[in-house]
């Protein structure tokens, strides 16, 4: 055979992955004693980056491993955040029954959405999806006596752990750290797995999916769920974290925030996405005040700015994402 | 019979492009299907794996009638597709390409055995599918067909585009198969390679067999090769 080489030849996969590793650890560890340099507000905008961080990655196993873009994943991620919410209040704030209500009812709330959503494709799950969001988000506002209403749901007690609540914003950062950690090795886990594989399958091809004999739907149903629940982990984080659950966390907003996020960082990486996270949120709630309220603007010309400069996001400075 | 088909129609919406092919096609048996641009042969293959509607008529594999079926219930009952421009999956590695299409039914194809006898991929297993050559992924489309452990083989044009060495290796896959008891439906333009490996020949015409006789017939009669495809 007279193949030509080609010119660029990526790094194995166990070189990339032994680089890696490295580089997360060395994250981890500058995450975890943040807390012990920097002052309480900036710890709990750190805390929040982690909570939209873990959010951002489910929305990219939808966007970026199998091609779903969804504009009303808050939707789960607010269910999780209330669920959560107000188990703390009237069951018990013990870790870790608030993540795995929140994470629960995250994956109920897709389960019992996600049979529509997971036979179509583009626009239309753009569509489909931004509709579910809005209804949540309706639910959201007039389900008073459980949520609160527009006032939101308020009063929520600390997280405890063997009965000891995390009383301050380090405790808490800890502990968002420790949850969002593991939500990330979930995602990354089941993106480097076959069935992530298939996942890609279907973003890149999915009739030939199927003519392999894949039944595809079940493959997005079943994403469709999984990203669900890994919302509302992160939205029983985003609790732990503020204390209090508004309509806010539930709109059309969050969702487009979070979607951006994913673009701007490089859809498929799932890192990229915890980057495009952060930036949202430092525009958005760190620097917002002293940016005159103009924080929106600014994230609106970063994302032209990278739709034209970095197609594949701030990840493909990187070399390749999947 | 392994694959049987009666009386299909089927189409793009409203507009039908088959209408009423009848096929028979053995185990080890392997048919070339000939015809002029447009006459609908890939509309019979998608049709085949469920990739375009059926409007009416009845395929059976192995007396398990598929016709309406999804295209993975098809995949599953043994119908893989060899698509026409390979269609492979560019951000995916050669050895992910054949761990997806390894899972879907067991049988004698393995992944080793695969390779042994496409060692070109073996080399190539940790590249991305999308940097392969156009030779090296036509093997690679083969070679997930294969995997599904078929019954029946639809290959659509599997020589477009390609070097004669290439072609000649497909050739040598072709007639693997049919000594493992997979019926193969062979479209394509390269005559010599249809000549090659085909039993028989079929030519479509306006969405119809309209010929069919074995191969070596089919060679000894240039004048109907000439009224049927314009070439002699």
């Amino acid at each position: 055979m007279t193949a030509v080489e080609p010119s660029v030849v990526p790094a194995t996969p166990a070189a990339r992955r032994g680089y890696g590793r490295w580089v997360a650890i060395a994250v981890l560890v500058v995450l975890a004693a943040a807390p012990l340099f920097l002052a309480p507000f900036a710890t709990s905008t750190l805390s929040r980056v982690l909570v939209f961080a873990l959010f951002a990655v489910s929305l990219d196993l939808l966007v970026g491993v199998t091609g779903l873009p969804s504009l009303g994943h808050a939707a789960y991620f607010g269910s999780g955040a209330y669920a959560a919410g107000w188990t703390s209040i009237h069951v018990t704030a013990e870790a870790p029954v608030p993540l795995l209500v929140g994470a629960g009812v995250g994956a109920l709330a897709a389960a019992s959405t996600g049979w529509i959503t997971a036979r179509s494709a583009g626009v239309f799950f753009l569509m489909l999806t931004l509709a579910i969001g809005e209804l949540v988000g309706q639910v959201a506002n007039t389900w008073e006596s459980v949520t609160g209403g527009a006032n939101g749901l308020t009063g929520v007690p600390a997280v405890r752990i063997a009965g000891q609540p995390l009383a301050n914003a380090g405790f808490t950062h800890w502990y968002v750290l420790l949850v969002a950690a593991l939500g990330f090795a979930l995602v990354w886990t089941v993106a480097r797995s076959p069935f992530g594989d298939a996942l890609r399958g279907i973003r890149d091809n999915e009739p030939r999916m199927r003519a392999l004999g894949y039944s595809t739907s079940l493959y997005k149903y079943a994403v469709f769920v999984l990203a669900g629940g890994v919302a509302g982990m992160a939205g029983s984080l985003l609790v732990a974290q503020q204390r209090l659950v508004s309509t806010a966390d539930v709109g059309f907003l969050i969702s487009s925030l979070m979607l951006l996020a994913v673009v701007i960082g490089g859809a498929g990486s799932l890192w990229g996405a915890c980057l495009g996270a952060a930036l949202v949120v430092v525009v958005r709630d760190a620097l917002g005040p002293t940016l005159d309220g103009h924080g929106p603007l600014v994230l609106g010309i970063v994302f032209v700015a990278v739709v034209y400069l970095l197609p594949r996001g701030a990840a493909g400075l990187l070399g390749r994402t999947r | 019979m392994t694959l049987s088909v009666r009386g299909l129609v089927s189409g793009y919406d409203r507009s039908a492009v088959l209408g009423g092919v009848d096929l028979d096609l053995a185990s080890g048996a392997t048919l070339a299907l000939l015809g002029r641009n447009g006459a609908g042969k890939s509309t019979l293959v998608m049709t085949l794996a469920g990739l375009v509607p059926v409007t009416s008529g009845s395929i059976t594999v192995d007396g398990v009638e598929l016709a309406g079926r999804r295209a993975d219930v098809i995949a599953r009952a043994g119908v893989a597709l060899v698509p026409q421009g390979r269609r492979v999956w560019s951000t995916l590695t050669v050895g992910e390409h054949l761990a997806l299409a390894s899972r879907s039914r067991k049988g004698t194809w393995t992944v080793d055995g695969i390779l042994d006898l496409l060692p070109r991929l073996r080399e190539r297993r940790r590249q991305l599918a999308g940097q392969l050559s156009g030779g090296e992924q036509q093997m690679l489309a083969v070679a997930r067909a294969l995997l599904t452990n078929p019954r029946v083989v639809l290959l659509d044009e599997p020589s477009d585009g390609l070097a004669p060495a290439i072609v000649e290796q497909i050739a040598a896959v072709v007639t693997t198969m049919r000594s493992e008891g997979v019926a193969v439906l062979l479209v394509e333009q390269d005559l010599h390679l249809a000549f090659g490996v085909a039993d028989e020949v079929a030519v479509m015409a306006r969405g119809e067999i309209v010929h069919r006789v074995p191969t070596a017939e089919f060679r000894r009669d240039p004048d109907t090769a000439q009224r049927l495809l314009g070439v002699a």
